[in-house]
């Protein structure tokens, strides 16, 4: 990889955009690699955990955007617990993913996962909360290469009453309507 | 008759006991040498409860000789001795066989261990033998302090000298005092201003009445031994009286040669022939530069007296001084003879030379600067004042990289060390960049970050998280010019990324080297020298601002790489050292030196007046001295040892062709007693 660093390049300041959505200060972050070293999922990743965020200090936003470590980020938040320098590292997978599907550079090869993300919140805006079945069922008529995945467990659900074949309401489905407004 | 001699075998924790039956080496010298009527052993011996076994122990068994089994003499051989004054035995009766540096740790096995601990303790106990009382020797202490060097290190030692009542003569070669410190613009981590903290120090220095300061003046020789130096001091021809100088300005204002590089500013701005290095300079008072004076370029062409030169003479004709002008272009050279008890060398270090690395194009590309030119630039009396502005076209950078580790950490380029400096002053130049280029960017390429020191961290930290310097870690592999542009190839090791960056100006952070003639200097004054040429400090933990040479203290960067306050706290312990050393009107020193023996008449002396002697002596310790008759003419000159400054090596003894030099305390029949014991055992 080559990092190319000019005068015109230096207008568009990565790591202020990051700030300024959220509020992380990746300038903070000294590079001990802590995240990385607890991370769980880290060994799936391709960047781990402190070079996504040594590329956002040095605005290579592309390469950020483009990575599958944002999208396998469990969210388990191990290392923004564990950061010495208190980066919240989870917190800023969170606005990279956010940032990469706005700017359309989130990666084909995990799109499982974007379209998973997509059906649970299409389902909490619909109902206040999941469905599982209707969820499900957005999910793998998005991805039929994931029909018959984990469907052997199906029966057994629904046999204990864990899916339900019509979705319930909650009482506020509208308050939860209306957080979907304003976060748009 | 014989000794008694008493054997006390040390287990030093178990760092003796591993590797060593300490027991059974007890045990075996009490059977198998004759005149050792007592042996034991005890965990520590240099311990308070050791020591008091050691005392008892001479009282109680009334032993005339003891040998400890312990550690090497230079740990603890001053402290048995000391013990063994108090039980009232001379204490060169008392003699350690080094069992754990030279048996225990470098022995893995046990029976082989005992049998060479054994040996190595019968040696001693012949040695003890032999053993004779010494009385310590009187040295005289002349109460004068010479500090070599007027930068912040030589100020402060001579200030705390000064300020204990003692007189201090300080010498300094530059035609200032001051030193690297008040070229400096600020000072991390508090950033506060440099010529704010130095200057008044100078001032206080200069006003002193304890101190005599010499400047544009250098040593020219050393010689005499602790409490008694004798040192010449050449004080070189300034061509200017600094008695009726008044600095007064007229001089250097008229003068015509302006294209003179500043050293003071580092190249980066131009000085006259007749000159003060900066404003703030102590004294106050011009030199000039004979090298580049048209009037003394005639004078050495046409091979005349400068005063007989016609060319020039403008800053003669402007001085005001009447009758006798400030200015003498005859003045010569002059050598001043002071006596001194005791000497602070604080020649301090240079910066790297500019053209080691053709690769970062240091001394080709004029924005490739250093970072004493950075500071230079940063200063506020620098030749921008304070504006950061590119040498090339005056531009100010909007993209300035900084390079660290240039020359340090450098096996390949001769320079292995860390400056220890540089971290903390690049981030502090990113800072100072920042502060007055709002919108520039400061770019770092370090290998380590290395900021150990009290807010050190938290300065470089600031760098980066508040004043946005971005930091990459690799090296810069190579700086060209492409247009008005200097192409900084770098690389980012933690992307994982080869890095290329268009600047406008590169500094580079060189390394601290020690003085160019720092070897010829340490030789002048036979102390020691480190592989960087750096001088060795006596030991690196117990004894760091002493020299290898009694009565001579370093301090400041001359020992090594250190940053200012580290520097004004050596140079505050160099003083104090000195200060306890002139406290008394007479020294003790060890009695373990050489001499030339003296017989009666008509020998005098077996001493062959070869002189062998003088030459291997590194402590220039021999003289001669003329054995007279009555009538006062010369029977034979001999060789003397000047107890002052003999260090008791021994070479001397070695060398002497007709065994006429023992050393006391290590004299022939000792070592051989030594020798016989393992040879015929």
């Amino acid at each position: 990889m080559k990092i190319k660093i000019t005068t015109k390049e230096l207008k568009s300041d990565f790591a202020k955009e990051v700030k300024d959505r959220s509020g992380i200060d990746v300038k903070k972050c000294y590079q001990c690699g802590k995240c990385t070293a607890g991370c769980p999922v880290a060994y799936e990743m391709d960047y781990m955990p402190n070079q996504i965020i040594r590329f956002v200090q040095l605005g290579l936003k592309r390469e950020a955007l483009t990575s599958r470590t944002i999208w396998l980020c469990a969210s388990c938040i191990t290392c923004t617990t564990r950061c010495p320098k208190e980066v919240k590292i989870a917190e800023l997978m969170d606005v990279l993913r956010e940032m990469s599907l706005e700017e359309g550079l989130a990666n084909p090869l995990e799109k499982n996962i974007t379209t998973f993300h997509q059906a649970f919140l299409n389902s909490v805006k619909k109902h206040g909360r999941i469905s599982e079945l209707w969820m499900l069922n957005e999910y793998k008529m998005k991805r039929p290469k994931t029909a018959l995945q984990d469907l052997i467990i199906g029966p057994q659900m629904l046999s204990k009453g864990k899916l339900s074949f019509l979705p319930h309401d909650i009482k506020g489905k509208d308050a939860v309507k209306r957080i979907f407004e304003k976060c748009k | 008759m014989g000794k008694k001699i008493g054997v006390f075998v040390c287990h030093c924790g178990t760092n003796i006991s591993a590797t060593v039956d300490v027991e059974k080496v007890a045990e075996e010298t009490k059977k198998n040498n004759p005149g050792v009527s007592y042996t034991t052993t005890y965990k520590y011996m240099c311990s308070d409860p050791g020591q008091k076994l050691l005392r008892d122990k001479i009282k109680e068994e009334g032993l005339t000789g003891v040998v400890i089994a312990a550690c090497s003499p230079k740990m603890h051989e001053h402290t048995f001795r000391n013990a063994a004054i108090k039980s009232g035995l001379n204490p060169y009766h008392v003699e350690i066989s080094n069992i754990r540096e030279q048996c225990s740790w470098v022995h893995p096995d046990k029976p082989v261990g005992t049998e060479k601990s054994t040996d190595l303790v019968r040696m001693m106990t012949e040695k003890v033998r032999k053993d004779k009382s010494l009385k310590p020797i009187k040295v005289h202490v002349t109460k004068r302090a010479l500090i070599i060097g007027g930068g912040i290190a030589g100020i402060q030692a001579a200030l705390d000298i000064a300020d204990g009542g003692h007189e201090v003569i300080m010498v300094e070669r530059e035609a200032s005092i001051g030193g690297h410190m008040a070229q400096l613009s600020e000072t991390f981590p508090t950033l506060d201003c440099s010529q704010c903290i130095m200057t008044p120090k100078m001032v206080e220095a200069a006003q002193h009445d304890n101190i005599t300061m010499h400047t544009w003046s250098e040593i020219e020789s050393i010689t005499g031994y602790l409490g008694n130096f004798d040192v010449k001091i050449r004080k070189k021809a300034r061509s200017v009286d600094l008695d009726l100088c008044t600095g007064c300005s007229s001089c250097w204002q008229v003068c015509p040669c302006k294209k003179i590089k500043s050293e003071f500013d580092m190249g980066l701005a131009n000085r006259t022939a007749i000159y003060i290095p900066f404003p703030q300079a102590i004294p106050s008072k011009p030199v000039i530069d004979r090298e580049n004076c048209i009037l003394f370029k005639d004078a050495r062409k046409k091979n005349i007296k400068p005063n007989d030169s016609k060319v020039c003479r403008k800053c003669i004709d402007a001085c005001p001084i009447a009758p006798v002008k400030a200015i003498d272009y005859n003045q010569e050279d002059e050598i001043i003879d002071v006596k001194v008890g005791a000497i602070i060398v604080a020649t301090g270090f240079r910066e790297l030379e500019d053209g080691l690395y053709g690769e970062y194009g240091g001394g080709k590309y004029e924005d490739v600067i250093t970072g004493m030119q950075f500071e230079r630039l940063a200063s506020a009396s620098g030749p921008t004042d304070g504006k950061i502005k590119r040498p090339s076209d005056g531009k100010e950078p909007e993209i300035v990289v900084f390079i660290q580790c240039v020359g340090s950490r450098d096996p390949s380029k001769g320079c292995s060390y860390c400056s220890k400096t540089c971290c903390m002053y690049t981030a502090k130049h990113t800072m100072l960049y920042k502060h007055k280029v709002h919108h520039g960017h400061a770019f770092v390429f370090y290998i380590d970050i290395r900021c150990a020191g009290k807010g050190y961290e938290e300065f470089s930290q600031r760098a980066i998280e508040e004043e946005g310097a971005t930091y990459l870690r690799g090296r810069v592999s190579r700086v060209y010019k492409k247009g008005d542009k200097l192409i900084v190839l770098g690389a980012d090791t933690l992307t994982g990324s080869v890095v290329e960056i268009e600047a406008d100006m590169v500094v580079l952070a060189s390394a601290m080297k020690a003085q160019d003639d720092a070897e010829q200097f340490a030789q002048k004054l036979s102390i020691q020298y480190d592989k960087d040429k750096f001088f060795s400090e006596m030991h690196p933990k117990l004894k760091p601002v002493e020299s290898s040479s009694a009565g001579i203290f370093l301090a400041g960067t001359c020992q090594g790489p250190k940053d200012i306050p580290e520097t004004v706290a050596q140079a505050g312990a160099a003083a104090s050292k000195v200060l306890a050393l002139l406290s008394s009107d007479e020294l003790e020193r060890e009695p373990v030196v050489a001499r030339v023996d003296r017989q009666l008449p008509p020998v005098f002396s077996t001493c062959i007046g070869c002189f062998y002697c003088q030459k291997v002596c590194p402590y220039s310790a021999i003289e001669s001295e003329d054995i007279k008759a009555r009538d006062g003419s010369v029977i034979k000159t001999v060789a003397r040892v000047n107890e002052g400054l003999c260090q008791g090596c021994g070479l001397c003894a070695a060398t002497c062709r007709s065994k006429s030099i023992e050393l006391d305390g290590f004299n022939d029949e000792q070592i051989y007693a030594e020798i016989n014991a393992v040879e015929f055992n």
